[in-house]
């Protein structure tokens, strides 16, 4: 699946997307965080509070307990600051 | 009947507002509101905004059919534009038409509300002196004013 980052989540891990492959026991978007921290050390600092980062599954907000299967883009961001 | 759109470009936000009742008789009511790029006491250059490019204009096609299903509007124009905003320039218009007054203030109120909180925009302020303060932090209270119409 394709993760795609923005604001200062992309600075930190230092890309705006990439394919990530995670292994079967990771299967919600609590546990790809925990999975991702994994991969370095700005994915660490990017994720070092996992409670603030918002998530998005094929482009519709989801909670940290959704279900990853069949996402094709997940999304990880700041809180929004539009308007 | 709803128009969204996401843009670098700047918009027309009096002909945005006079088309939601062009051509038809039965709108009593345009409620319009322009969000502006503060200078910050002089001290901003600009502002960057990045955005989720497909979600956001899919979010705030949410919002605007959430607002469509709790008001009786007879139109929603929300545009909200991206990259580099200077202080004084227009970043977001919502306009919403009813009937009826009380209609459309509350439903362009919300719009505004589930589009700070929801729609995925960030902005990065740039200063005069060259420096960058930074991404702009999001603000609980814009939390607990988009809460007040959470049903």
């Amino acid at each position: 699946m394709k993760a795609v980052y923005f604001a200062w989540v992309r600075e930190r891990i230092g890309k705006a997307e990439e394919e990530i492959h995670p292994p079967a026991e990771v299967t919600n978007v609590g546990e790809l965080i925990g999975w991702l921290t994994t991969l370095g050390e700005g994915y660490a600092y990017a994720f070092e509070k996992a409670s603030v980062i918002r998530a998005a599954i094929d482009r519709t907000h989801v909670k940290a307990d959704a279900k990853i299967a069949g996402a094709r883009e997940i999304a990880f961001f700041p809180p929004m600051t539009g308007g | 009947m709803a128009k969204v759109s996401v843009q670098s470009g700047d918009f027309d936000a009096a002909a945005e507002a006079r088309a939601l009742s062009a051509g038809r008789a039965d709108v009593g009511a345009v409620v319009s509101f322009i969000g502006l790029c503060r200078d910050e006491g002089g001290r901003l250059a600009a502002l960057e905004i990045e955005h989720y490019s497909g979600m956001a204009e899919a979010e705030i096609e949410r919002v605007v059919a959430e607002a469509e299903s709790r008001w009786p509007l007879l139109g929603v124009t929300a545009i909200h534009r991206f990259g580099s905003i200077a202080p004084g320039e227009q970043i977001v218009l919502v306009a919403a038409a009813s009937s009826h007054r009380g209609a459309a203030f509350a439903a362009a109120e919300m719009l505004m509300d589930y589009l700070k909180t929801r729609a995925p925009f960030w902005k990065r302020a740039r200063l005069k002196d060259g420096s960058s303060e930074g991404w702009v932090e999001a603000k609980s209270a814009d939390d607990e004013q988009a809460s007040r119409w959470d049903a």
